[in-house]
C-alpha cells in the first residue's frame, strides 16, 4: 500500500511547495526593484551558506553542529526520498544511503529537541515548539519507510494498521517539512534564507568582506516619497532577507536598547516586516516582545503605513528611534538580516515627509543646516580651542601628508582635551600635519543616522568639494563616526579618501619607531570598543596594540571585540533619547565594573561623552590619545634613561 | 483648539480663511537664509487653529537663496505657497494689500518683525491702517473664532497674558511666545508649489536716501541694584518693571498725547 501512497504524498507535496513558493515569491515581489546578479548569486549561495553563514553560526558550536547534521541530513533525505520512492529508483546504494542520511537528521533533530525542552527567552516559541517533533516525524517515518525498501525488512511487514500510521507520519513530516517551507512554516527559513543568501543587497559581506556604510538615497526627482513608509517600499530583496529570519533571538540579547528596556526588539521588528509584507497583525508572534508593548495592538499590510501618524499602524516611531545602530544585531544574525539598514530606511521617512524627528532631532537637523555642526555654534569658533597651538591649516599650506580631521568634538571642552593629547602626540611625533579649521564640517554623520539624507548629502557634498582642494596622504581623526562616514559612505558621493582611526595610526607611529613611551604606572586598565570602529570597521587590534606598546594589560570585559556592548551614544539615540528602564551606558559601565578596572581606555568622543556622563562611576574615562601624550617621552630621553622593561634592551645597547 | 465650541461656527460660515505673511529669515549666526522664526510661529498657529484653510502669502523677491527659505514653510505640511513677486528695493506693502483685498482672509497672521531688511516691524501696523482692520500685536494663541469674533491670547512681558477679543477681519502678529514652528520636511518642502501672484510693484523711494549698515546689538540699560542679600537681589531681577516715573494719560486729545511724548523723547535725549 504505501508503494502506492508514497509517491503520491511525496508529488503532492512537492507541488503544494511550488505553489507556496511561487505565491511567497509574490510576496517579495511587492518591494521596490533592485537589481542583483540573479546566476551569480544564485551559484554563489552554497559558498555563502556553507562559509559564511556558518562561520556566524559556528560562534555556538553545538547549535552549529546540530544545524549541519539536521539540514544535511535533511536536504540529502530529501532528494534521495524522491528519488527512492518518489521514482522507485530504489535499487542499489540509493536506499542505503537514504536510510544513513535520515539517520543523521534524526540525530540532529535529537539535539533540537534538547534545546527547545528548557528554551532561553531570546528563542521564539509558539509553532516553532513543534519543531523537532516534525524533524524527527520526517526523519524517523523516512528511515522506517526505507528499512522495507532495502530489504532489511519484508515488504509485507506489519500490518495494514502500521502502514497507515506510518503514512500519518510521514504526511506530517512532509507537510512541514515541504509544505511549510513555502506556505510560511517555521522551515520557511531555509526556502527564504536560501534566496536570501543568494540575493543579498551587500554581496560585499561574504568571503570575510565587510559592507557597513549606508546606501546613499536618490534625491534627483522629487516627485517620489522618500524613505520607506509602506512594508511595500522596501526593496524586494530586503524584503526577502525578513522571511529568512529565524526567530533565534540572538539580536535581540546583544541589543542594547532591548536591554535597557527601550521599546525595541530587533527580533520583532523584522517579524513585523513580515506581518506587514503579509499583512495581518502581530498577534501570533511568540516571542519577545518590545518592551512593555503588549503583542496583538499592532497591525499592517503591504501597502499601508507602518508607522501612523497617530495611533497605532505596524510599528511605533519610538521603536524605530530607540535604535543606536550599534550593529550588533547585525554582526550576531546567522540569516545576515540588515536590521539597521531597514530602520534607517524608515526612519528616512519619518524625518523626510513626514517631518517627525522626536525630541532634540528637529533642533540638531536645523542647527547642522544652518551652521554646518550639532549644536548650533558659530562656525568660525570651530578653532577656539586651538587658538594658542598654532596648528596648520590647510587654507595657507596647502598640502600635508596628514590631514587631521577634528569633528564636532572641537566645539566640546571634554573632546578638546583629547584633541589636544593628539596634537601633541602627532608633533611629538615629528608629522607633517594640517586641519581644515574653520572649512570643516560636520560629517553627516548624525543627520543621515537621524534619516535626514538630504542634510547628510549636503553636507558630505561641501566637505568632499573642500577636501578636493588640498594635498594630503590621508585623513586620521580621533573621531569613529566621522572616520566611517569619510572611509565607507563618501565613496558613493565621489570622495574616496583613506582614512585612519587615530589609535590606528598611533600603532603604525609607535611600531614605526617614532613614539617613546614611559611605563605605565596606574592601575588595571579596560578597553571598550566603539561601534563604529569595530563592528563598522573591524579595527579591533590597533588600539590593543597601543595600548600594550603603553605597558598595559587590558584587562577584557565580558563583551569586548565584535560583541563590544554599545555605549548608547551612536545614531542619535541621545538626541531622540527614548525612555527605557535604565540607561544604556550606565549598564555598559557595569560591564567596566566587573573587571575591577580602575580606567577605561575609550577611542570615540562620543562613547566618553556618554560613559563620563554615568554617576558614581568606579572607573575613570580616558581617551587613547590622552594616555599616549601622557606616556610620551622624547627619543633623547628614552635613550638616556630607560625607565621600564619595555626600554631594556635599550639600556644594555647603549651602556 | 476647541473642536466643540467651533464646529457651529464652522459649520454655518465653512473653513476659517487664515492667511499667514512669510518673510525670508537670517540665521542670526551664519546669516543663511531660513524660514524666519516668527513667522513660522506664526505658521504653526495658524495649523493649531481647528478647521482652518490656510495660505501662505509671501511677496518679494524669488531667487535661489529665498526659494529655500520659502520651502522652509512648504516642508511645514503644504502643497503651495502664494508668491507676490515683487523687484529687489520695492515697497511690499501696496502689494500685499492688494493680494489680501483679492484674496479676502478673516485672520491674517504674521511675524512681529522681519529678520533682515528694514526689520522695522512697521508692516503689519501699515498694512492694517490701509485695509482698515483692526490690528493686535504679541499673540501667543488664538484660542476660539466665533460668528466672526476672535477671542485672542496676547503674551505681556513676564509670562502674563492677556485675553482680547477682536472683531474679524484683523491682523495679528506673534513673537517667541507662540509655539515653537513644527520641523520642516525635506520631501514636502521640495514638491511644494509656488503659485505666482500679480500685484503692482511700487519703488520704495524714501529707501534710496538710506545708509544701511548692519545692526548692532543695542546696549541694555544697567538697572544698578543695591541690595544686601540674596534675596534681595532675586526679587529685584524678578519683580516687574515698575512704571514709576512714568505718567497714565487717559481721555486726552491726540496733541495732548503727542506733547507728552515728544516731551518724553526730549528728556531721554532721543530727540535733540
Ligand atoms: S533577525 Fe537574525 S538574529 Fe534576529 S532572530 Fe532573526 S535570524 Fe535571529
Ligand atoms: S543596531 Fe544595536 S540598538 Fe539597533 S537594533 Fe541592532 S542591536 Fe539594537
Amino acid at each position: 500500500m504505501l508503494e502506492t501512497l508514497l509517491p503520491i504524498l511525496i508529488f503532492s507535496a512537492l507541488g503544494l511547495a511550488v505553489i507556496g513558493a511561487w505565491r511567497r515569491i509574490r510576496l517579495w515581489r511587492q518591494g521596490r526593484p533592485s537589481p542583483v546578479p540573479i546566476l551569480k548569486g544564485l551559484a554563489a549561495m552554497p559558498r555563502r551558506y556553507l562559509v559564511d553563514l556558518h562561520h556566524v553560526v559556528g560562534r555556538d558550536k553545538v547549535m552549529s553542529n546540530t544545524h549541519v547534521a539536521t539540514a544535511g541530513g535533511f536536504v540529502l533525505a530529501a532528494v534521495l526520498m524522491i528519488l527512492v520512492h518518489g521514482l522507485g529508483l530504489a535499487q542499489g546504494v540509493l536506499g542505503w544511503a537514504l536510510l544513513v542520511a535520515s539517520a543523521i537528521m534524526f540525530v540532529g533533530s535529537l539535539f533540537v529537541a534538547r534545546r527547545r525542552r528548557n528554551p532561553p527567552a531570546r528563542l521564539s516559541k509558539g509553532p516553532w515548539m513543534r519543531l523537532p517533533k516534525s524533524l524527527m516525524a520526517f526523519s524517523l517515518s523516512v528511515f522506517l519507510i526505507t528499512l522495507p525498501t532495502v530489504g532489511v525488512l519484508p515488504a509485507d511487514f506489519g500490518s495494514w494498521i502500521l502502514a497507515v500510521a506510518l503514512a500519518a507520519v510521514v504526511t506530517w513530516g512532509l507537510g512541514e517539512m515541504f509544505f511549510g517551507m513555502t506556505w510560511g512554516g517555521p522551515m520557511k527559513h531555509a526556502f527564504a534564507g536560501a534566496l536570501h543568501l543568494a540575493f543579498h543587497r551587500r554581496a560585499e559581506r561574504f568571503g570575510g568582506g565587510r559592507s557597513t556604510g549606508l546606501k546613499a538615497l536618490n534625491l534627483d526627482d522629487p516627485k517620489v516619497s522618500l524613505g520607506v513608509e509602506t512594508p511595500s517600499d522596501f526593496t524586494w530583496n530586503q524584503l526577502l532577507g525578513f522571511d529568512a529570519c529565524v526567530q533565534c533571538g540572538r539580536c535581540e540579547a546583544v541589543c542594547p536598547a532591548f536591554a535597557a528596556g527601550q521599546p525595541l526588539n530587533p527580533k520583532k521588528l523584522i517579524q513585523d516586516m513580515v506581518v506587514g509584507m503579509t499583512g495581518g497583525s502581530d498577534a501570533n508572534y511568540a516571542g519577545s516582545p518590545y518592551p512593555d508593548k503588549p503583542v496583538g495592538e499592532h497591525h499592517g499590510d503591504p501597502h499601508g503605513p507602518i508607522v501612523a501618524r497617530e495611533g497605532k499602524a505596524l510599528v511605533d516611531a519610538e521603536t524605530l528611534w530607540s535604535c543606536t545602530t550599534c550593529r550588533a544585531c547585525v554582526e550576531e544574525c546567522p540569516m545576515m538580516i540588515e536590521h539597521v539598514d531597514a530602520i534607517v530606511d524608515m526612519r528616512r521617512f519619518l524625518t523626510l515627509e513626514h517631518g517627525n524627528t522626536p525630541n532634540k532631532g528637529a533642533e540638531v537637523l536645523d542647527n547642522l543646516i544652518a551652521t554646518d555642526n550639532p549644536g548650533g555654534f558659530e562656525p568660525g569658533s570651530r578653532m577656539h580651542w586651538a587658538a594658542d597651538l598654532n596648528l596648520p591649516v590647510m587654507r595657507d599650506v596647502k598640502q600635508a601628508d596628514v590631514l587631521l580631521w577634528l569633528g564636532d568634538g572641537a566645539f566640546d571642552m571634554r573632546n578638546q582635551r583629547t584633541l589636544r593629547a593628539l596634537i601633541k602626540v602627532l608633533r611629538g611625533a615629528g608629522v607633517d600635519f594640517a586641519v581644515l579649521g574653520n572649512e570643516e564640517r560636520d560629517s553627516g554623520d548624525v543627520a543621515r543616522r537621524l534619516g535626514d539624507e538630504a542634510t547628510f548629502q549636503s553636507l558630505a557634498k561641501r566637505n568632499i568639494a573642500t577636501l578636493s582642494q588640498y594635498r594630503f596622504q590621508r585623513i586620521v581623526t580621533c573621531d569613529p563616526h566621522s572616520f566611517h562616514v569619510l572611509k565607507n559612505e563618501y565613496g558613493e558621493l565621489g570622495g574616496n579618501y583613506e582614512v585612519f582611526h587615530h589609535s590606528t595610526y598611533i600603532a603604525e607611529l609607535y611600531e614605526a619607531g617614532r613614539l617613546h613611551f614611559a611605563p605605565w604606572k596606574g592601575g588595571k586598565v579596560t578597553y571598550h570598543d566603539p561601534c563604529y570602529l569595530g563592528r563598522y570597521n573591524g579595527e579591533y587590534e590597533a588600539p590593543r596594540n597601543v595600548l600594550r606598546a603603553l605597558g598595559i594589560e587590558v584587562a577584557e570585559m565580558a563583551r569586548s571585540g565584535f560583541r563590544s556592548r554599545c555605549c548608547g551614544g551612536g545614531g542619535g539615540a541621545p538626541i531622540t533619547d527614548i525612555p527605557g528602564k535604565q540607561r544604556i551606558p550606565d549598564m555598559r559601565m557595569n560591564d567596566v565594573k566587573e573587571t575591577g578596572a580602575e580606567l577605561v581606555a575609550v577611542g570615540c568622543p562620543q562613547c566618553t561623552a556618554m560613559l563620563e556622563g554615568v554617576v558614581d562611576a568606579t572607573a575613570e574615562i580616558r581617551d587613547i590619545a590622552e594616555l599616549v601624550a601622557d606616556a610620551l617621552v622624547p627619543e633623547s630621553e628614552a635613550r638616556a634613561q630607560p625607565t621600564g622593561e619595555a626600554r631594556i634592551a635599550i639600556k644594555e645597547v647603549a651602556s | 483648539m476647541q473642536p466643540e465650541a467651533q464646529a457651529p461656527d464652522a459649520q454655518a460660515r465653512g473653513a476659517l480663511e487664515v492667511a499667514v505673511l512669510v518673510s525670508i529669515g537670517r540665521h542670526p549666526l551664519t546669516g543663511r537664509a531660513r524660514r524666519a522664526d516668527q513667522d513660522a510661529r506664526g505658521v504653526e498657529l495658524a495649523m493649531s487653529l481647528d478647521k482652518s484653510r490656510i495660505t501662505l502669502v509671501h511677496a518679494g523677491v524669488l531667487d535661489e537663496e529665498s526659494e529655500g527659505a520659502l520651502r522652509g514653510y512648504l516642508g511645514m505640511g503644504f502643497q503651495a505657497l502664494t508668491l507676490v513677486e515683487q523687484p529687489p528695493g520695492a515697497d511690499v506693502i501696496p502689494a500685499l494689500a492688494s493680494a489680501l483685498s483679492e484674496a479676502k482672509p478673516q485672520l491674517v497672521i504674521t511675524g512681529e518683525r522681519a529678520e533682515q531688511g528694514e526689520g522695522s516691524g512697521l508692516l503689519p501696523y501699515l498694512l492694517a491702517e490701509r485695509l482698515g482692520w483692526p490690528m493686535v500685536s504679541g499673540l501667543a494663541n488664538v484660542e476660539k473664532v466665533e460668528n466672526g469674533v476672535a477671542t485672542l491670547l496676547q503674551a505681556l512681558p513676564r509670562g502674563q497674558r492677556r485675553r482680547l477679543q477682536v472683531r474679524l477681519p484683523a491682523i495679528v502678529t506673534v513673537d517667541g511666545a507662540a509655539s515653537a514652528a513644527r520641523q520642516s520636511a525635506y520631501g514636502p518642502a521640495r514638491r511644494g508649489e509656488m503659485r505666482l501672484a500679480e500685484a503692482p510693484a511700487v519703488f520704495d523711494e524714501a529707501s534710496n536716501d538710506w545708509t544701511v549698515q548692519a545692526a548692532r546689538k543695542r546696549p541694555k540699560r544697567l538697572k544698578i541694584v543695591k541690595a544686601a542679600s540674596a534675596r534681595d537681589r532675586f526679587k529685584a531681577a524678578a519683580a516687574k518693571a515698575e512704571g514709576g516715573g512714568g505718567q497714565v494719560l487717559s481721555d486726552v486729545t491726540p496733541e495732548q498725547g503727542a506733547e507728552a511724548i515728544y516731551k518724553l523723547l526730549k528728556e531721554e535725549a532721543v530727540l535733540r
